[in-house]
């Protein structure tokens, strides 16, 4: 018999691996892209590591900040981070990545928090939710941002179809 | 709307009123403390305050093991750690904050190193870090304004490195915060006015950004209501020991609302120009509150609306429409601080500060976009919203 009691944390925990892997190959891939999120990772001293992770152990994603301004994944990162953003519960994840809650709504319900400098936080959050409102239709980025921003559709879908095809490529490659 | 979700903490035993610095060593008796250290800074000394708590304790034949009085007004790594070892050479069991933010920050880092040991702060740097409760922290303010003495919160200064060290952690809460009269009764009226407005800032923020809920709400409406009676009336009569009391009764109560409610804009802006301008924080939150408020406006005007029932009192809301009273609430701050302005020419403007630049106004923007309490302010704001507001502010 289905038990759902069960069976619900399995499906929450496959989503959230699946979309940590999608967001931290997404943030990469508008990392490249995007001149927006760049400027803002360049403010960040090249080797800075940011993660996100779903407490107590995972799913996490870790990305290493480049000298040109890009981000990098990195794999099995084992070490101390500059700056974490800790989900405090898989459902805490799940809530958001599923875009439920927006990053500024869920900070505010103590879904998450960040260990590091706070200011850090809020410029990689911001770096999120660019890239949300890049790769995700307009009706669900505006559950995830407070606000959604002016962007035209040629400049979204340009630059969604770019991204999308760096973080399939990378999933191909399994970077 | 109800929010969906929320978490409120506050283990802090308040002991308010008069004669409430007699109670420490009794106080103090119920955790074993027979050791304690004070903790204040010169100036507090200077002005006679710390001779209040002395009398407490010999009243109680009660000793003071220690007290350092060199917490200077940022405090850094090095203040904390001579505390630290002074703490240890007399054998202390408990730390006594006498003072305001700064003091009150160095005591919550005091604590770690003498329950932790070792000397190394770093350890335990960042969020949740301290994994057991640390040795009783009693927290006297000598401001009515900074509530530090219920939040879970510490910054610490490492001037090597030039930068603000942030330690967060449940354990950080002081035991309890004593509330005396007669520790805030010869603030000077500048600073009784900063401080008020810091509180009333803490209280209007916390009532009206993302991570308000039905218990902050309480304790944020009802600080809001003590400083709109009181705040005139100890400017008026700095003697007067029952509005001091409801003051400081009002910053701890604005300062539980916002250590679960958080803060937002108006603080995002003050941090900044603090920084830039070295201006004290509670002058920058006196400048900011309407025009941040009038910002916010389109976003939550009826949550901005419900505060001009403590603000104004019953006979203005009733007789307010219930479209206009966000913007009778602001006309009712910014009355507020005309009447300060009147009295101890608090400045209400970046340009009457006469330390603000105009040409600093886009480095304070760009610093604002990234200060942590952005993120909990009820309307998202760009950098060219943020230099509207500062130009708003501006004159």
């Amino acid at each position: 018999m289905f038990n759902s009691e069960k069976a619900l944390p399995e499906l929450e925990r496959a989503y959230v691996n699946l979309m940590m892997g999608v967001v931290g190959r997404g943030l990469v891939s508008t990392s490249q892209n995007d001149e927006t999120v760049r400027r803002e990772i360049s403010a960040f001293p090249a080797g800075y590591v940011f993660q996100m992770v779903v407490m107590p152990s995972g799913p996490a994603f870790s990305a290493e900040v480049q000298a040109d301004g890009t981000l990098r994944l990195l794999k099995e990162f084992q070490g101390k981070p500059d700056l974490a953003v800790r989900f405090k519960h898989m459902s805490h994840a799940f809530l958001v990545l599923s875009f439920q809650e927006g990053t500024a709504r869920a900070f505010a319900n103590d879904r998450m928090y960040v260990d590091g400098d706070v200011s850090h936080a809020i410029r990689m959050v911001r770096c999120l939710s660019r890239m949300e409102v890049l790769i995700l239709p307009k009706i669900v980025a505006e559950r995830a941002v407070k606000r959604y921003p002016a962007i035209s559709l040629g400049e979204k879908a340009g630059l969604a179809a770019r991204i999308y095809a760096r973080v399939a490529l990378n999933f191909v490659k399994g970077e | 709307m109800a929010k969906s979700y929320y978490e409120f903490f506050c283990p802090v035993k308040v002991i308010a009123g008069h004669k409430a610095l007699e109670h420490i060593p009794f106080e103090l008796s119920t955790l074993q403390s027979t050791r304690p250290m004070v903790i204040t800074d010169k100036g507090v000394v200077a002005v006679g305050l710390l001779k209040h708590v002395e009398a407490a304790f010999a009243g109680a034949e009660s000793v003071i093991a220690a007290v350092f009085d060199d917490v200077p007004p940022d405090s850094s790594m090095q203040t904390v750690r001579s505390a630290a070892a002074m703490y240890r050479a007399n054998n202390c069991d408990a730390i006594v904050a006498v003072g305001g933010g700064s003091v009150i920050d160095t005591c919550k880092a005091v604590n770690i190193l003498v329950s932790e040991g070792g000397d190394d702060l770093m350890r335990f740097s960042g969020a949740h870090n301290l994994k057991r409760p640390l040795k009783p922290l009693f927290v006297v303010p000598t401001t009515a304004g900074t509530g530090s003495e219920t939040t879970m919160v510490a910054v610490i200064s490492d001037t090597e490195k030039g930068v603000k060290v942030p330690f967060t952690s449940y354990f950080l809460m002081p035991n309890a915060a004593i509330l005396d009269p007669r520790m805030t009764l010869t603030l000077p009226p500048h600073i009784t006015a900063m401080t008020g407005m810091d509180a009333m800032t803490h209280a209007v923020e916390s009532f009206t950004c993302l991570a308000a809920n039905a218990i902050s709400d309480a304790y944020a409406t009802a600080a809001i209501r003590k400083i709109s009676e009181n705040l005139l009336k100890v400017m008026d009569n700095p003697a007067d020991a029952d509005a001091r009391l409801e003051l400081a009764q009002a910053s701890t109560m604005a300062g539980i609302a916002f250590s679960n409610a958080m803060v937002g804009m108006v603080h995002s802006l003050g941090h900044s120009v603090g920084a830039v301008c070295h201006l004290p924080h509670g002058l920058c939150m006196n400048l900011f509150l309407p025009y941040v408020l009038e910002y916010n406006m389109d976003v939550n005007g009826d949550r901005i609306g419900e505060l001009l029932l403590p603000l104004a009192g019953a006979d203005v809301y009733a007789t307010t429409p219930k479209h206009e009273r966000a913007q009778k609430a602001i006309s009712t701050l910014r009355t507020l601080r005309d009447e300060l302005y009147e009295r101890c020419k608090l400045p209400r403007t970046l340009k009457e500060t006469g330390k603000v630049q105009e040409s600093q106004l886009e480095q304070i923007a760009d610093l604002t976009l990234n200060d942590g309490s952005i993120v909990f302010n009820p309307k998202e704001a760009d950098r060219d919203e943020v230099l509207a507001v500062l130009r708003a502010a501006w004159a």
